[in-house]
């Protein structure tokens, strides 16, 4: 039977953390899949257990100044009902499993989680979050994009906590969210896709786009946006070919066996092109 | 290590000495007898676990034990006395939506968590409101009757 601790402040947690190699417990509805030995049988958790799901400084979320704060732990069916939650980060909180795990399931688990599928991880990615990362010697803030170095591989060192996830609030004039999964609810996605456009004057003045389980990480190209940018809308459709092969690149096999890469590749590259031909909405 | 874990049980305190690791599922069936909490899956995809943790719904198998010190757990038999569960209840029987009843406890539930914030819900809110309860047995479209009957039957009962 492990140890576990259930501090009542963050720097109590972070105190344990920094003394003992444990596993941090947010929602758990990452870990007790994971570490489930069956009807009866105590969850076989191999390492001493953290729990910080009731921490308040990890379960507030609040706009201010135009920015949004969302702590690790904040649940998300409190992301779905915050009223500043722009629209593509709230559909994808409404479809990851069904109310019951929203209401348990944090994204601060989602992105430590780091699988290639998690469904927060494309929006989160084209909000430009940045996440805060804790520890009794200090904190960084490192963008989301920086934080991954591979499936269920992350820069988060032992001692610290991810505690909060923060972005300013976007101003685009069309976004769109879109996973392609299997079932509508508990279904990992096959591919999901996140991407905000600013349209002006005929011209397209801002794009960014962000592709989930077609890679080990989630991919994100400032490089091909920045190709799209400053174009005409009436060139759009002749730059795309040469565009979406580039991001075709960009997509490689993950190891599980849910469907073969060329699919994925087909499916994100059509979800591409749907969108940057896409009307004012 | 055992560790002393309180939390209030259907309106009662409650205080155990046991594995912080175990899940609420079984600390309900096996220490409590709540036998209304079933398991299915053991990972979330059912819904037959579900019970209340302060107000909210969520599934007991993804619950660990140590998780809840000083929380409010309310199962079905908490419902059970309340003239929302009694109304849910003729609902689903008049709808057929209950046939060998495994699911019943958890679409109940979960009925109530809808209702009980959407009161005049339709059809695609009472869908997603049980996408995580399976039933092997009615296809569905009985229950999301029964909830729609439940719905007209039970003003200002939530
Ligand atoms: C039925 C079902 C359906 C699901 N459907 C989806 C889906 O559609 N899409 C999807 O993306 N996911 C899905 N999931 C997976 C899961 O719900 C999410 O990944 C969730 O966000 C995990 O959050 P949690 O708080 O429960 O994580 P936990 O299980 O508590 O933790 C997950 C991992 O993150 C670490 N961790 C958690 N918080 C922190 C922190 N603040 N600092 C440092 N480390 C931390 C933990 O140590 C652990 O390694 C589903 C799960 C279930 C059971
Ligand atoms: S037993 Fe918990 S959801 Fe199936
Ligand atoms: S009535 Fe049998 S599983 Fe639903």
């Amino acid at each position: 039977m492990v140890k576990s601790y259930r501090p009542r402040t963050l720097e109590e947690a972070l105190k344990i953390r920094s003394e003992t190699r444990c596993i941090p417990y947010a929602g758990g509805t990452d870990l007790m899949v994971r570490y489930r030995r069956g009807a009866g049988l105590a969850a076989g958790f191999d390492q001493p257990v953290l729990f910080i799901g009731q921490l308040a400084e990890l379960t507030q979320i609040y706009e201010k100044n135009g920015e949004l704060t969302i702590g690790a732990c904040v649940p998300y069916r409190e992301i779905i009902h915050q009223r500043h939650t722009p629209e593509i980060l709230r559909q994808a909180c409404e479809l990851i499993g069904a109310p019951a795990v929203q209401n348990l399931g944090t994204p601060g688990g989602n992105i430590c989680n780091a699988s290639p599928a998690g469904d927060t991880l494309p929006p989160l990615s084209v909000l430009d979050a940045n996440l805060t990362l804790q520890s009794l010697s200090g904190e960084r803030n490192v963008s989301i994009l920086s934080f991954f170095t591979g499936p269920g591989k992350t820069i988060l060192r032992d001692d610290e906590l991810l505690t909060a996830i923060h972005f300013r609030l976007p101003h685009f004039t069309v976004e769109g969210y879109r996973k392609v999964g299997t079932r509508k609810a508990n279904a990992l996605s096959k591919v999901s896709f996140a991407a905000f456009m600013l349209k002006e004057k005929e011209m397209l003045a801002d794009i960014r786009i962000a592709l989930g389980a077609v890679a080990p990480t989630v991919v994100r190209s400032r490089e091909l946006e920045n190709r799209l940018i400053g174009q005409p809308l009436t060139d759009l459709a002749k730059l795309l070919p040469e565009i979406l092969e580039s991001y075709g690149k960009l997509i490689l096999p993950i190891t599980d066996q849910r469907s073969d890469a060329n699919y994925r590749k087909t499916i994100a590259l059509r979800l591409i092109e749907n969108f940057v031909l896409k009307e004012e909405s | 290590m055992s560790q002393i874990i309180q939390f209030t049980l259907n309106g009662t305190p409650v205080s155990l000495e046991s594995d912080p690791m175990r899940r609420l599922l079984d600390v309900l069936r096996d220490d409590f007898s709540e036998t209304g909490v079933k398991e299915g899956c053991g990972e979330g995809e059912c819904g037959a676990c579900s019970v209340f943790l302060n107000g909210k719904l969520v599934n007991s198998c993804l619950v660990a034990l140590g998780s809840i010190e000083g929380m409010n757990v309310e199962t079905i038999v908490h419902f059970k006395n309340t003239p929302a569960y009694r109304v849910i209840e003729q609902a689903f029987s008049d709808a057929g939506a209950v046939q060998c009843g495994f699911c019943t406890p958890g679409m109940v539930l979960a009925a109530y968590a809808l209702l009980k914030n959407n009161p005049h819900p339709g059809e695609n809110d009472i869908r997603e409101a049980i996408s995580g309860n399976l039933c092997r047995c009615t296809g569905y479209n009985m229950i999301v009757d029964g909830i729609r009957l439940a719905a007209k039957r039970g003003e200002g009962k939530w």
